[in-house]
């Protein structure tokens, strides 16, 4: 009986580490939803495949022979070039068009993305290069690989980054004005258009980061790999408040620790309607998230 | 020639489908992404009662009938579940719920073993045939359109132009979009059993997301809100790939990258599509060439 609860809490806290680990990739690629959704109203669809593309500028480069550490940042800034491109050509014509064209056109730019992945670089997975070598370290019956321990601290870091970023610079400020209040922020003098292109360089090359850090944990990469975590994290952005940054990074790591709980203790095969039940339930429940607040619809 | 039936009966059953969810996203103005999962709904149904239930003594047309009867029942029920508690969100939020249901649903039969789980559901008895497949399409057309013209019709889209104005008039705009969804949900289901009757062959990867997103791409080509231009937009995307594939295998490859950039270029040149939210009426169009103006509706 005693050993039954031992097992018990070893796989509990074996599961709540793979939660986090899994959780700190989804509140990667959640803030950059959330940041986008906070400034110009826009679910951006495409947000998954910033981290495709992060992972496959991270793969090409780990294969020519760099070294992680210059790979990485490589990769972040790349995603956060194609979003920039992305919209300067995309999103903005469209952006007075309302809320519904916007959305149809960046599912347009997410399907674009997938299979242009599947067209030049083929639709089956890649090996990514093993940059570091994984060691893994055993406390009792629970484990914990070198792998995620980068993980969970290059998501700390990263989130402190952007906390500095957001709240202690002169950007942060004008990012802060321009989502509070677009129009105003334009009197004021803030060049709306260029914190809005900065905004979604800095919300895709943390999906970039992400993308990279997927791919030394599961180890390979593929054009479609960015459906599902996509909508996940957009899942956990909702779950945590949408356009509230502290609210995505706590999303993702609920959404990652939920997953794992229901996928080790209970069933396996629904791991992907676990998210989308746990969004429904939100949405019918608190449709502004765990950080956000209500607000009433005005005419 | 057989090929060119095939091409048709696939275009009839895509333009049940996409006018249904022109009902939804372009007349109710609610919009879904989840029509796949309704269409799934009703495919699986249909054929689980041709493979399990169907009586051999039965002519083949009257299963056909009981099966698409299942296949809407069963999907409107499915529209009743989801659009009860989800129609209470609005724009994008509704979307991507709708969307969470559509992957659910498919999540959900890729588990069933009875209709075959991951290996596909088999041995679907062949009872579609291109009349049967018009005459559900003239069906749903005539029932769609007449809905319009009526009493509801007029709440429905006074839905799409200004929800709250709606409210304000005393229309109970609840019961009007959640009856606009299950209708929807309905046909598409109707769609997937004679779909499963045709194929005869069924499998959960075939009902994906990007189903539902190529649907809306017919509404949205054909113009948001028009029964013809749902029509012609299931009709040009059926032929289109197909016609692609003539062009070489390069091209045919890059099918869905094209359709990404028509919708891109659809949405930034021209977002009303080809018929924007009118309807393409003979009368109305020879009485333009006779010089009548009279107004016929």
């Amino acid at each position: 009986m005693n050993q039954d609860l031992v097992y018990f809490f070893s796989d509990l806290v074996q599961y709540l580490i793979n939660g986090l680990a899994q959780g700190s990739i989804y509140a990667l690629i959640a803030l950059g939803y959330t940041m986008v959704y906070g400034i110009i109203k826009l679910i951006n669809f495409a947000h998954g495949e910033f981290y495709m593309i992060g992972a496959f500028v991270g793969y090409y480069c780990l294969m020519s022979g760099m070294p992680l550490l210059l790979a990485f940042p490589v990769a972040m800034i790349g995603a956060g070039l194609v979003a920039i491109v992305v919209e300067k050509i995309v999103y903005k014509p469209i952006r007075h068009a309302g809320r519904i064209p916007a959305l149809i056109t960046a599912l347009g730019t997410s399907l674009f993305f997938q299979y242009l992945g599947q067209g030049l670089i083929g639709a089956d997975p890649k090996a990514f290069p093993e940059a570091i070598k994984s060691v893994t370290y055993t406390f009792g019956e629970v484990m914990i690989t070198s792998t995620q321990i980068i993980i969970m601290a290059m998501t700390f870091i990263l989130m402190l980054l952007l906390y500095w970023l957001v709240n202690h610079t002169r950007t942060g400020k004008a990012m802060r004005a321009t989502s509070f209040n677009k129009n105003a922020a334009e009197l004021m003098g803030i060049n709306t258009d260029k914190i809005i292109s900065i905004t979604f360089f800095i919300g895709s090359s943390l999906a970039g980061a992400a993308g990279v850090l997927v791919g030394m944990y599961y180890n390979t990469v593929e054009p479609m790999m960015g459906l599902i975590p996509g909508l996940k994290a957009f899942i956990a952005a909702v779950l945590g408040g949408i356009g509230i940054i502290p609210g995505a990074v706590i999303g993702g790591l609920v959404l990652g620790v939920a997953e794992n709980l229901v996928v080790g203790f209970w069933v396996s095969t629904y791991r992907d309607a676990i998210a989308f039940g746990i969004l429904i339930l939100i949405l019918l429940i608190k449709p502004a998230g765990i950080l956000g607040k209500n607000r009433r619809e005005k005419v | 020639m057989e090929y060119f039936s095939h091409l048709l009966l696939n275009s009839g059953i895509f333009i049940i489908l996409s006018v249904s969810l022109n009902l939804i996203n372009g007349i109710c103005g609610q919009f879904s992404l989840g029509h796949a999962g309704f269409w799934a709904v009703g495919a699986y149904t249909g054929a689980a009662y041709g493979v399990y239930l169907a009586p051999d003594f039965l002519p083949d047309f009257v299963n056909l009938f009981i099966s698409c009867g299942i296949g809407f029942l069963t999907a409107a029920l499915a529209g009743v579940l989801i659009g009860v508690p989800c129609l209470r969100l609005r724009g994008d939020y509704l979307a991507i719920a709708t969307l969470g249901f559509g992957e659910i649903i498919r999540i959900i039969i890729m588990n069933m073993d009875t209709v075959g789980g991951p290996r596909g559901f088999t041995n679907i008895p062949l009872w579609s045939n291109l009349f049967w497949v018009y005459a559900w399409v003239a069906i749903t057309i005539l029932v769609i359109a007449n809905i319009l013209r009526g009493t509801h019709g007029r709440a429905i889209i006074s839905i799409r132009e200004d929800e709250i104005a709606a409210d304000s008039m005393g229309i109970y705009t609840f019961k009007y979009k959640t009856m606009a969804f299950v209708l929807g949900a309905g046909f598409a289901g109707l769609a997937g059993s004679l779909f499963a009757h045709a194929n005869q062959f069924l499998h959960p990867n075939g009902f994906t997301f990007m189903w539902s997103v190529i649907i809306l791409l017919m509404i949205i080509l054909g113009g948001l809100g028009s029964i013809t231009g749902s029509i012609v937009g299931a009709v040009i995307l059926t032929f289109l790939p197909e016609m692609l594939r003539f062009m070489g295998e390069t091209i045919s490859e890059w099918r869905m990258v094209i359709y990404a950039v028509l919708l891109i270029l659809l949405m930034l040149m021209k977002p009303t599509g080809i018929f924007g939210k009118h309807e393409f009426n003979v009368l109305s169009f020879l009485a333009k060439f006779t010089g009548k103006k009279k107004e016929i509706i």
